[in-house]
């Protein structure tokens, strides 16, 4: 069973604020859930490597040009729909502050 | 006009032949919708006028004899595949109002072909379930039997298609989100194999496992929907170059040639029902009468399956998520400084299922803990992929039942999310392993559908194709 102060440090790393009753809740079925895939340690997997591309397809490259497969004008759709926006630019809560 | 004997292939003879109008058709559909959809929830949005509009196209395309296969088909689209100008919320209330700026590539290849788009359907948010019901706009009903659940995360799909309320319809399938809604509502569904199907377009959630694939009511209308959509696109690289076999292969099915592989650990597994067993098995007998050769195979790491499934989708998902943060999508809610800006808008507008994932992903992801959860998954996942490869070398095919049970009732797994993970047991290892599966329809058990699964090699479509098709014309 992991403790709730281990809930609330996974949850402040996936930057989602839970509420103390949720945190509860969570920490039951967090716990359930970590114990399950656990089982994976009893697999046998000594030099086994782990699969890092299904197909098998590695460095897919192409030349270096613009080839205007979608277009550029979609950016400023996208900026547009986010919560603030200014001048095409996303726009963010203050980040540093000045001295 | 009967629209439930309708299928792709049936409309495109009556299209062709000038019976019937796609302006016609697709009026028929938007009806089935507008008196059905208030009850099932299959649709999440509809856009009605451009339908309509692209039944016009179809018609002077039909007329000029320049249809191709989909021109003037009526077909509905899971709201987490991007269709220009329409919202695409994938299930999730960050994207209520987020419209799609541009078409995912499948989307562009159904156009090309002259489709005719009705609307979105509905989904588990990100597309994280197994019943449809972690939707934030509301579970979506079997049109079997409304107390239960259509399956999922394509359930909105699935439903529309065995609703009458579209001929042909696209999912995604991570863990076995086309096939088992599939099967839960009695039509037929593929997960196509990795890289068979540019996802350029697709909200990414499990991005190593995610595919886009085809749901229709018949395996050949599936296959034609497959042949459209598939191939390589150079807007997502890990489409694989020249490796799909063409769907509409001339050469017959030679029955008595065919060997048919049936895993002992799936007919063994604890929660199968037995009934459901016993269909499937029913239709491997039937094979067998018609002289396909029936072999016993072991899949020795299907134990670990559903555990290594839990570790890489949470993982990958915890990553793919984390752009919604209140400041690119949707939804924010101001907190006192920029850290709680972030956690509260995703504290509010995230479901529970999807929270539960993204901690899940973070916690095996995070220091200290990556080489006992995610690398040794992926471990796990070469030797199930070996499984595979070696089983295909002995079998062409390998069946079993598409999910462990008939539709269930809403609510009854949602207690205990093991339990609703515990539904994906036969069809998680197709996405681990990357090869391809089909759910065909074998029968009802007091009324509701049970699929039949039948997976394929690497780029085997063809083959799940041909064997599927030849069921369904002489069972």
């Amino acid at each position: 069973m992991i403790s709730k102060e281990e809930v609330k440090k996974i949850a402040g790393l996936a930057r989602i604020d839970v509420s103390e009753d949720q945190l509860e809740k969570y920490q039951t079925e967090l716990s359930a859930i970590l114990d399950f895939v656990g089982q994976l340690s009893k697999a046998e997997t000594s030099g086994v490597e782990p699969i890092r591309q299904i197909t098998g397809l590695e460095s897919i490259s192409r030349k270096d040009e613009d080839k205007n497969l979608i277009d550029q004008s979609i950016g400023q759709e996208l900026v547009s729909q986010s919560p603030e926006n200014r001048d095409g630019y996303v726009e963010v809560p203050e980040i540093m502050k000045a001295k | 006009m009967d629209l439930k004997n309708l299928t792709i292939k049936k409309a495109r003879e009556l299209l062709d032949k000038g019976e019937i109008s796609a302006v016609e058709l697709a009026s028929q559909y938007l009806g089935a919708i507008d008196s059905k959809n208030k009850e099932l929830n299959a649709f999440l949005s509809i856009n009605p006028e451009r339908a309509l509009s692209e039944a016009r196209e179809a018609d002077k395309r039909i007329k000029n004899n320049q249809a191709g296969v989909l021109t003037g088909i009526p077909l509905a689209i899971k709201d987490n595949i991007l269709v220009k100008g329409d919202k695409c919320t994938a299930g999730s209330k960050i994207l209520e109002n987020f419209t799609a700026p541009y078409n995912a590539t499948v989307i562009e290849r159904l156009y090309r072909d002259g489709a005719v788009l009705l609307g979105k359907t509905n989904l588990d948010e990100y597309a994280m379930g197994s019943s449809t019901e972690n939707s934030a706009y509301g579970p979506t009903k079997n049109p079997h039997d409304t107390s239960r659940v259509p399956g999922g995360t394509s359930g909105g799909s699935a439903c529309a298609v065995a609703a009458d309320m579209c001929l042909g319809a696209l999912g995604t399938d991570t863990g076995g989100s086309i096939r088992q809604p599939a099967s839960f509502c009695g039509v037929s569904g593929l997960k196509p194999t990795y890289g068979a199907v540019s996802r350029f377009g697709a909200v990414a959630q499990g991005s190593s496992l995610d595919q886009i694939g085809p749901i229709a009511k018949t395996v050949e209308d599936t296959a034609l929907l497959f042949e459209i959509i598939s191939g390589n696109d150079p807007l997502d690289s890990t489409t694989v170059p020249n490796n799909t076999r063409p769907a509409s292969d001339p050469l017959e099915l030679n029955i008595n040639d065919l060997r048919i592989g049936i895993p002992k650990e799936y007919f063994e597994t604890k929660g199968l029902n037995s009934e459901v067993g016993d269909m499937v098995k029913k239709a491997i007998n039937w094979f067998e009468s018609q002289g396909a050769k029936i072999k016993e195979i072991s899949l020795p790491h299907t134990e670990y399956s559903l555990p290594a499934y839990y570790i890489i989708q949470p993982a990958e998902c915890s990553a793919n998520l984390a752009r919604y943060d209140g400041m690119r999508y949707g939804k924010r809610v101001d907190g006192a400084d920029l850290l709680s800006t972030y956690s509260k808008s995703r504290g509010k507008y995230l479901g529970l299922e999807t929270q539960r994932r993204i901690m899940i992903g973070t916690y095996t992801l995070s220091s200290g803990y990556y080489d006992a959860y995610y690398s040794k998954a992926q471990k796990v996942r070469t030797l199930i992929k070996k499984d595979f490869m070696e089983s295909f070398e002995d079998v062409d095919v390998i069946m079993s039942p598409t999910s462990p049970t008939t539709a269930f009732k809403f609510g009854e797994k949602t207690k205990n999310p093991l339990e609703m993970y515990a539904a994906d047991i036969f069809t998680v290892t197709a996405n681990l392993a990357g090869v391809c599966g089909l759910s065909v329809n074998c029968g009802k058990i007091n009324g509701l559908p049970v699929g039949l699964q039948i997976l394929g090699p690497w780029f085997g479509e063809n083959i799940l194709f041909k064997v599927g098709d030849f069921y369904e014309k002489n069972n």
